[in-house]
């Protein structure tokens, strides 16, 4: 099987939201102290790839849209034992719309070669749109399955394991196809060895500068953020009373029970 | 044109989200001066058909056996078709995650515009879309204008209010004659639901949820105890189900469910932004952290500092005495 997993870098989605401003003037998160870090659901993608390949065999190569500083996400897949990695050089890219991407990523995709499975994350933390994979399986002309949780192969097929609402479903493919991973138990990504991220700064890295991918640009944007604000909502937490624990879990008690008794 | 289409599942029959997604479409046709479509895909259901004619000015029945089972492939094609020749403004569709997947794939198809996640739809001056959601994991609100037509959107169903019937009237009811593809390369052969006894999580008016400061899956079956006692149902946060302490269907927050009970009851649970967001139309909120400085007390309505499992066993028998039989 020939990989490609889709690597976002985003802003650290765990800023604590007393910490979290928006500029006004860029509408977009204030970075501050913030570290720039991979995409989690980028992460659980990796590491579904790389349990495939552990099972299969297969070459995963590591595709990022972005600017210089994407380069960390991409050495960070190398120590885990990515095979390969690209970089789309575009300073432009956090601007990006989800076509755009979707299109860069294809057009980076044909370039590097021809993959069985692509995939992407089921949405980015920091702005949370998950437009980007389904838009790329148009692009490329393939199937797209969303929520995946793990993968398999039985005689050149695929079984794809996918969450739904009430519980699981199985796809048999054949190959191509784009799926976005979701976080499950058995794919929380692997901590890289310190010996192999060492490494991973002597694996060669191809970049592609976005203007050799020969796009036709745009003419209109596929959406346009028109405001963005932060909530104010912090209510006064009436912690309950009583000179022991009895008595507290008691007060704790009628309260709960005040409310489920008119419910039912 | 200014009309809206609705993508309904027949075997959802007229659930919360159905009725969200009409009262949504609804509300929204009445804004543009359009009409309203609504396409019903898979077997046939006559309540549906009739409780949606109430609401809508037109009705679509895709009933053929191969529609009967979801097949994505398939229900795009369909709704490809449908919207070339409706040629709507907007494009409605639920949260479930076949409305989550076709999105995007059917924006690009009719060169379109896509949103997940609208909780909230105006139009514009100049009449485009705008879609309100969240960003940044619940701590900030966000609007997007859609500029293409048409504006393809899944809604967080659950939170739009329903349509009521409109007086002495009946939409049309049309069955349509459909064409589909040959051969999908890509095809759902096994399904398989999670036994879950009571009401769905999402449609739970008690929920008490438990997270990473349980520790282990055996205090969840403590959590189930609880919530008997209430008539409560359990969910968990991410970590406790990506530990693989209870199934990944039980999560809330921005990427589980996002739920609306009466009471939310925390337990073991810090608050993160991102947990947050699955509980921001909870009614009240309670607390058991042993950490009085959790964020999560910030969004409570009342809170026991202490170590669950100092409180757990005698508060479920203290509940079972107070409940009203
Ligand atoms: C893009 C993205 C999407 C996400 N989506 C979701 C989502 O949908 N849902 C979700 O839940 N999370 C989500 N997360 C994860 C989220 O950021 C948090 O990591 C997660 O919610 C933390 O889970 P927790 O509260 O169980 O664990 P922790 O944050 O570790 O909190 C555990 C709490 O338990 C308390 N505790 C410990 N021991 C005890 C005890 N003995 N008695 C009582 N209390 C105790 C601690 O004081 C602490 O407050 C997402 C993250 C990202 C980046
Ligand atoms: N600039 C990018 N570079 C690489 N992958 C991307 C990029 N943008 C989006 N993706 C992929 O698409 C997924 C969903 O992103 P989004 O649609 O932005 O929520 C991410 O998890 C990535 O796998």
């Amino acid at each position: 099987m020939n990989i490609l997993v889709c690597l976002k870098q985003i802003l650290d989605p765990d800023i604590p939201a007393r910490d979290f401003r928006i500029d006004p003037e860029r509408r977009e998160a204030v970075r501050g102290s913030a570290d720039l870090v991979t995409n989690i659901f980028c992460e659980n993608a990796l590491e579904t790839a790389l349990q495939l390949k552990d099972a299969h065999d297969g070459m995963i190569t590591v595709l990022s849209h972005g600017s210089e500083e994407a380069e960390d996400v991409l050495r960070k897949a190398l120590a885990m034992k990515a095979d390969e990695a690209a970089l789309v050089l575009d300073d432009d890219a956090a601007q990006a719309d989800p076509l755009q991407a979707a299109r860069v990523l294809a057009a980076a995709a044909r370039k590097l070669g021809s993959f069985d499975v692509i995939m992407v994350g089921r949405e980015s933390g920091d702005w949370g749109v998950g437009q980007t994979g389904g838009l790329l399986a148009e692009e490329l002309g393939v199937p797209f399955i969303a929520l995946v949780e793990h993968l398999d192969v039985d005689e050149g097929k695929l079984r794809i394991r996918r969450q739904t609402d009430t519980g699981t479903e199985i796809f048999e493919v054949t190959p191509p196809v784009v799926i976005s991973i979701t976080n499950s138990e058995n794919n929380l990504p692997r901590i890289p060895k310190t010996r192999d991220v060492m490494k991973s700064y002597r694996k060669p890295l191809t970049t592609i500068a976005v203007a050799d991918l020969s796009l036709t640009p745009s003419s209109d944007s596929y959406f346009r953020l028109v405001e963005i604000s932060v909530p104010e909502k912090e209510t006064r937490c009436e912690l309950v009373e009583g000179h022991n624990l009895e008595q507290r879990i008691d007060a704790f008690a009628h309260r709960v029970a005040e409310i489920a008794n008119t419910t039912r | 044109m200014n009309d809206i289409l609705i993508c309904l599942w027949s075997a959802n029959g007229f659930d919360r989200a159905t009725q969200g997604v009409i009262g949504a479409g609804r509300r929204l046709a009445d804004t543009t001066g359009g009409q309203l479509h609504a396409v019903l895909i898979g077997a046939e259901d006559n309540t549906l058909v009739e409780a949606t004619s109430l609401r809508a000015d037109h009705v679509l029945v895709a009933d053929r056996p191969e529609l009967h089972e979801a097949q994505p492939e398939l229900y795009l094609a369909v709704l490809t078709g449908i919207c070339r020749s409706l040629q709507p403004r907007a494009v409605l569709l639920g949260s479930d995650v076949y409305s989550q997947e076709l999105t995007p794939r059917l924006a690009h198809r009719l060169e379109g515009s896509s949103m997940a996640d609208g909780a909230e739809l105006t139009v514009a001056e100049g009449g485009a879309l705008r879609v309100r959601r969240t960003a940044y994991g619940g701590r900030a609100n966000a609007v997007y204008e859609l500029g293409r037509q048409p504006a393809v959107v899944w809604l967080r169903a659950r939170g739009f209010a329903p349509a009521e019937p409109i007086q002495d009237h009946h939409g049309t009811v049309t069955h349509l004659d459909i064409e589909l593809p040959e051969t999908i390369t890509a095809r759902i052969a096994e399904r398989y639901i999670e036994a879950r006894d009571g009401v769905p999580l999402e449609d739970a008016a008690l929920v008490v949820s438990g997270g990473r400061g349980l520790g282990g899956p055996e205090p969840f079956e403590e959590l189930r105890q609880l919530a008997a006692a209430i008539g409560a149902e359990v969910g968990a946060s991410r970590v406790a189900c990506d530990e693989g302490w209870v199934p990944a269907s039980w999560q809330v927050g921005q990427t589980g469910k996002k739920i609306a009970p009466e009471l939310y009851l925390a337990i073991g649970i810090s608050g993160a932004a991102q947990h947050l967001l699955g509980i921001a139309d909870a009614k009240v909120i309670a607390v058991i952290n042993s950490d009085p400085d959790a964020p999560i007390f910030k969004h409570a309505a009342f809170g026991l500092v202490e170590d669950y499992r100092k409180v757990l066993p005698a508060l479920t028998a203290k509940l079972a005495e107070l409940a009203t039989r």
